[in-house]
């Protein structure tokens, strides 16, 4: 067997294990899945994310230290309802200096094609970037989570992903959620420490 | 590092009060949906073809009138959604999606009638923990199943495939899908096909 011929037999054999689901949703303290994402069309997503060249990547080539996921699905009722709400969150980090350097916000739409999720960033006008996962590798690979589901993700200089946040969502106001977020972490609007 | 310390504590806190307000799932009534597993995937064999007539019908809705299929010859396209029953997963988030395409079918002079075997009490009460939905909701309950018995997408079982089928303004039948009972048809594929009636339309 010939060098090119082993490597292909290693691969088809390893193959499987990129592709294995996981039993339950992202843990807290646990690394995250090492999914990959296509990099956006979109130029302002590109460099919003930190990204060029061509896809897919995985998630430590994003260019941020926390990175915000949330799980949605268009035919979501609670999506739909909540989409208002994401995009308030989005727009309060990107208005804060001290944060919108650090954190990025991305969504990932299981069960939806490019399409779907494009009809879905259409109507709800969503700032950052969606990535569609139409055939449900990315959700396998979160448990098959429930939607809307948020995954806060650490990611370290070195390009470890840690999960630091995994909750099923559900809110309507994240305004007041982000108001009351500052006030439980000692922060005034600007991110600086009363 | 402090910073970081902070800004993990702000996220955090911001995800945490972000928590459920409600049970939350992709399906609209997680709680309430009884899941039959993986099912055959096509229990039935179709009756009419592309360039056929589309048989007519009349069904109760469960907004109140009766619903006639050939009401809307020369008004509209018609897309009718069949799906196999009410409080199903696949069903309880395949509606609640269309909720956001109304501009599209709209904008292609079409409209939506949604078509289930299950009688009118359980449909409202589907419905309304669904959320409103902005198109009609048929029952084809008795006969039963008599309206996706004459397309041939009526399961051995007695529900209904998950059926798309588009008529045009003629009447004639224009695109026929019977999907994967276990998955939701894409958008794409029923717009695309609006697109092309449109595109044949003179």
């Amino acid at each position: 067997m010939n060098r090119h011929a082993l490597i292909f037999f290693l691969a088809l054999l390893l193959a499987p294990l990129g592709l294995q689901g996981a039993q339950s949703p992202p843990m807290v303290g646990e690394p995250f899945p090492d999914i990959r994402l296509a990099i956006p069309e979109n130029p302002d997503h590109r460099a919003y994310l930190g990204l060029s060249g061509e896809g897919p990547v995985p998630l430590r080539a994003i260019d941020a230290e926390v990175l915000l996921i949330e799980i949605f699905n268009m035919y979501c009722p609670h999506c739909q309802r909540e989409a208002p709400a994401v995009n308030r969150f989005f727009q309060r980090i990107q208005q804060d200096p001290a944060l919108n350097r650090r954190v990025k916000l991305i969504g990932i739409g299981v069960g939806n094609s490019p399409f779907e999720v494009d009809h879905f960033r259409k109507v709800y006008q969503v700032p950052f970037p969606l990535f569609p996962d139409p055939d449900y590798q990315i959700h396998k690979a979160l448990g098959e989570v429930r939607t809307p589901y948020f995954i806060g993700v650490r990611i370290r200089k070195n390009g470890a992903a840690r999960v630091f946040y995994s909750q099923l969502g559900g809110s309507q106001s994240a305004q007041k959620l982000l108001d009351q977020m500052l006030q439980n972490a000692g922060l005034d609007a600007k991110g600086a420490a009363k | 590092m402090k910073v970081e310390k902070t800004l993990s504590l702000l996220v955090a806190a911001a995800l945490l009060f972000g928590a459920p307000s409600f049970a939350a799932a992709g399906t609209a009534v997680p709680e309430q949906i009884y899941d039959p597993g993986p099912l055959k995937p096509v229990d039935s064999r179709l009756k009419v073809a592309v360039g056929d007539p589309a048989p007519d019908f009349t069904l109760p809705s469960i907004s109140g009138p009766r619903v006639t299929l050939s009401d809307y010859r020369q008004k509209k396209n018609v897309v009718i959604s069949f799906v196999p029953a009410a409080w199903t997963p696949v069903c309880s988030d395949q509606w609640p999606g269309y909720n956001i395409t109304q501009d599209l079918f709209q904008a292609r002079d079409a409209l939506l009638l949604g078509i289930s075997v299950d009688n009118i009490p359980t449909l409202h009460a589907w419905v309304q923990e669904m959320g409103r939905l902005w198109f009609p909701v048929l029952s084809d309950f008795w006969p039963h199943g008599a309206a996706a018995d004459r397309f041939g997408v009526l399961r051995s079982d007695g529900t209904a495939e998950r059926a798309i089928v588009i008529v045009d303004k003629q009447g004639v039948i224009r695109y026929i899908q019977v999907s994967d009972i276990n998955v939701r048809p894409k958008l794409e594929e029923i717009i695309r096909a609006l697109d092309r009636i449109a595109a044949d339309s003179p």
